[in-house]
């Protein structure tokens, strides 16, 4: 038995036939072939697959599909403008921010909503907001820096 | 052997090689468009699972299938029977028909499961959901037995025989220089302790995954998560095919740390898309991947270290046996890799190694980052430090009176021939670490540590390692790179476009490298062994430096000058102090073109081809070459909670040349929190061969709050076997991190712990507060 559901997806309104038991995750990649959003526990631990949802980051994986009804979602695909880069984007292109880049799309997202709730974030406070987020690759520490060099972000 | 740079370069400094660029994979994944294993689908395709085992140790009486089978929508149930070549003894990853070990891989248990999640039945079927059904009706009858789950326990000759052998003793080394017995007795102070470290999970980020499908000339083909594209020969072995029927391709891989230099799902693809005929995808759980896939080596390690008055070492005795698990997999590789570093960067007179690798019923283990070295790094960094304290020496002043030289000899005979700055980076690491800070409250104490390591980089060099690159210049002066790598995130591939960059004098964004495809890319070997670089590198320069040679005359001509007075850069030739004289790079293409000048090269770089070690005394060239660094730590450790915070990390590593600095500092800022996992915090906890850690719940992988900020000092000695003098630097950047802390820890307490990880309960155990 399928639900029907309405979503805004990056700006795109979707009606959808979901089953009840269906993650937002899956919609994303399975159904609407969002694959920039990525799958590595299906348990919330790991933050791959961190999406913004009505504006608050969440951990697409233990989001069902039907709970998403009528809500607006930003997934890493939806950030860019005509092809140019979101200035989190940017700053983790040119600071070496990206390994093997399974960690990143959640990585911008939760660093997105930081700058959005917290424009001039300390070092601290970077570290705490993207700390649902693994990263097995960097340290994390390019992708602090990344993060502190967006412009825009005044220092405390 | 030592390679000038300027050889290449003709003395013109670098436009691309040093230079810290963005990597050319790095705009598609914050866009986040690169497409990983799971991110591609094929029309039909159905959904593949595979059934473990529920007991470490048990005979299989009887598998039930045909509930599973009738289920509607299941297309294919398969258990070992149905298995062409079940069980093949495979050379993984090897290019040549040579070496003395075996891998023993078994793609589905067969009348015995060995350890808990071994494979014994696939499904596919329409839908995962269906997959999932019918294999909870797949019935399997066990008979459970006891099994063995200490590798001290198993080696006795009475234990229980985890495989079909007569021994659970896989293979033996030993390295034999000098007396140790004389070395001991000229000894002042000998230190004695038996080390010992945990199961490691990779925990990469990406599952394992892939889709294989039958193309429309009938190739088994496999899109796959993978550091080795060469398991299509396995793939093909298990089915009996011919090696050119089977095609594997490695899209970019969400991290591997050599959990995917074994098969992972390679054969099970093969053998459920050629049953059914259809495209199969299989990707696992992260349960699944932690309870299945291959761990670290745990080791117990006896260390006997003596030295004289004034910190000479004298000699040094090892015992070191590591547990392989169920499965031989990579685990004499692995143990010949401690074996040779078991000395560390340390010239010592007599040396004796005894190292063993034991079969148990507990979860296989093989390749993690460090392949075997940081484990004994551990050993006899610790050792060191114990000796400097009995001695009344610096920890700083007894390595400097021990460290191998450029020339000096390792105790297998291998004289080091490349650049060997270990002082240096030891002197840096602890300059930088700088002053100890204050305590932050009345029970916390402060410690620093030092410690040093070596770690090859290049494989075995009994196994003949080989690598190839095609490089072609297009008619438009663009750059067509073609070379088998596997991208695994250390910018494996974008190291190429760099080199190719450099000596063709064409901008990065022009270049294109198109890696890993059996039936495309020249096969390039394994992303493994921090060979990479070292292997593609000088094969791929080895292809451009010859394109360029061949467009060189036509230049010559249209410039009218000599050849050897020629630059390339810019997409342009002009000559030497006259830019002006020039001309772009594009018309000299078309006219050797016109001309008919062979527009690419295909290069294979061979690394030095030696035969097998003698495993009674070790004697022999195994690696081409190391990686020497140092970590300096300091600590802070509260004596109430036992909790230890990392206040300083410095990482100093001589990395030859780095490529991209931006890429050659992540790796070891990535490493050093790798090794930082492993002192602190990563623990597979096995009970009687079951998994209690198997989420990110209970094995704890770092988080951004619990990095420290980490200062690098990169040294470039221009003094590696790789490309324009580069080192290896993925794996030797996590080898020392362990040993550092455990040093600072003790320099904090006044007490060593001596087992990984240092937990806040052994911590209060060493203070005797629990």
């Amino acid at each position: 038995m399928r639900k029907l559901i309405n979503v805004t997806i990056n700006g795109v309104e979707y009606e959808l036939g979901v089953k009840p038991n269906l993650t937002l995750l899956d919609l994303l990649r399975y159904e609407v072939g969002l694959t920039g959003t990525k799958k590595g526990c299906e348990t919330g631990e790991c933050g791959a697959c961190t999406v913004i949802l009505d504006g608050k980051p969440v951990t697409s994986c233990l989001v069902l599909a039907v709970q998403a009804n009528g809500k607006k979602i930003l997934t890493i695909e939806g950030l860019e403008k005509d092809g140019n880069l979101h200035p989190i984007q940017q700053a983790f292109v040119d600071k070496g921010a990206i390994q093997c880049g399974f960690c990143t799309s959640g990585m911008i997202l939760s660093a997105k909503h930081l700058l959005e709730q917290n424009p001039s974030p300390s070092e601290a406070e970077i570290r705490k907001s993207i700390s649902g987020n693994l990263c097995r690759c960097t340290g994390y520490q390019k992708i602090v820096q990344a993060i502190i060099s967006v412009p825009g972000r005044t220092e405390k | 052997m030592k390679k000038d740079p300027k050889d290449q370069l003709s003395n013109y400094e670098y436009q691309f090689i040093g230079k810290p660029v963005p990597r050319h994979d790095a705009w598609d994944k914050v866009f986040g468009r690169t497409k990983y294993a799971d991110d591609f689908d094929m029309p039909g395709m159905l959904f593949g699972k595979v059934l473990r085992s529920s007991y470490p140790a048990a005979k299989i009486l009887s598998i039930d299938t045909s509930g599973a089978e009738k289920m509607p929508g299941v297309a294919a149930v398969l258990t070992a029977k149905d298995v062409p070549n079940n069980e093949t003894v495979t050379r993984f990853g090897q290019t040549h028909q040579v070496g003395g070990f075996e891998g023993l891989y078994r793609v589905l248990a067969d009348k015995k499961v060995r350890f808990m999640g071994e494979a014994v039945a696939l499904v596919a079927a329409e839908t995962e959901e269906i997959a999932e059904e019918a294999l909870a009706r797949i019935k399997v009858e066990y008979e459970q037995l006891p099994g063995v789950f200490d590798p001290l326990e198993a080696m006795n000759p009475d234990a229980y025989q985890v495989g079909e052998g007569d021994s659970n003793i896989i293979c033996n080394y030993q390295v034999r220089k000098g007396d140790v017995k004389e070395g001991f007795s000229r000894s002042h102070v000998v230190v004695e302790n038996t080390y010992r470290v945990p199961f490691v999970e990779h925990a990469f980020l990406e599952p394992e995954s892939g889709i294989a499908w039958i193309d429309d000339s009938e190739i088994i083909t496999i899109r796959v998560s993978t550091q080795v594209i060469e398991h299509f020969r396995d793939v093909a072995d298990v089915l009996g095919i011919p090696h050119n029927k089977v095609r594997v391709i490695a899209p970019m891989v969400g991290g591997g740390f050599g959990s995917k230099e074994d098969i992972t799902v390679e054969t099970f693809l093969a053998l459920l898309t050629w049953k059914t005929g259809k495209p199969v995808k299989m990707t696992w759980t992260r349960e699944g991947s932690i309870i299945s896939s291959s761990k670290r080596h745990p080791y117990v390690m006896k260390y006997k270290t003596g030295a004289t008055r004034d910190g000479k070492l004298m000699a040094m005795e090892a015992q070191l046996i590591s547990d392989a698990g169920a499965h031989v997999y990579l685990s004499p590789w692995v143990l010949l890799y401690s074996t040779v570093d078991a000395t560390g960067p340390y010239d010592i007179p007599n040396v004796k190694v005894d190292s063993y690798t034991v079969l148990t019923n507990n979860t296989f283990t093989s390749a993690n980052r460090g392949f075997g070295a940081p484990q004994v790094c551990f050993a006899y960094e610790s050792q060191m430090d114990e000796l400097a304290r009995r001695l009344s020496l610096s920890p700083l002043e007894i390595r400097k009176r021990n460290y191998l030289r450029k020339g000096d000899a390792l105790a297998t005979g291998r004289v080091l021939e490349y650049g060997v700055e270990t002082e240096k980076t030891a002197i840096k690491a602890l300059e930088a670490l700088g002053e100890p800070s204050m305590p932050s409250s009345p029970t916390e104490k402060i410690g620093q540590g030092l410690a040093s390591g070596m770690m090859s980089y290049g494989r075995m060099t009994f196994l003949h390692d080989t690598s190839r690159s095609y490089v072609g210049i297009e008619l438009d002066g663009s750059v067509t790179v073609r070379c088998g790598v596997q991208d695994i995130g250390g910018g494996q591939a974008s190291s190429l476009a760099s080199i190719a960059a450099e000596i063709l004098g064409v901008p990065m964004e022009e270049i294109k490298v198109f890696i890993g495809d059996t039936a495309l890319t020249p096969i390039a070997g394994t992303t493994t062994a921090t060979r990479m670089l070292y292997m593609s590198g000088n094969a791929t320069l080895k292809a451009a430096t010859e394109v360029k040679k061949s467009l060189l005359p036509k230049a010559a001509e249209m410039l009218e000058a000599s050849p050897e007075d020629l630059v390339f850069r810019d997409k342009k030739v002009f000559v030497r102090g006259a830019p002006a004289r020039a001309i772009p790079l594009a018309d000299v293409v078309k006219a050797c073109a016109a001309d008919g000048v062979q527009l690419y090269n295909v290069a294979q770089f061979n690394a030095p081809f030696r035969e097998l070690i003698d495993f009674k005394t070790g004697q022999g060239q195994v690696f081409p070459d190391f990686t020497f660094g140092s970590h300096a730590v300091e600590v802070a450790v509260d004596t109430e909670t036992g909790k230890v915070r990392v206040l300083k990390l410095v990482a100093c590593y001589d990395v030859g040349q780095a490529i991209n600095p931006l890429s050659a500092e992540g790796q070891i800022e990535g490493g050093a929190l790798y090794g930082l996992g492993y002192a602190l915090t990563e623990e597979v906890i096995l009970d009687k061969g079951i998994t209690l850690t198997p989420s990110f719940s209970e094995y704890l992988v770092p988080t951004s709050v619990d990095a420290p900020h980490v200062k690098t000092i990169m040294l470039e000695s221009r003094d590696g076997a790789g490309p324009f003098g580069a080192k290896g630097i993925g794996e030797p950047s996590c080898n020392s991190i362990a040993p550092a802390v455990a040093n600072a820890v003790a320099n904090a307490i006044g007490a060593r712990i001596l087992d990984l990880p240092l937990t806040p309960e052994k911590i209060l155990r060493s203070l005797q507060k629990l």
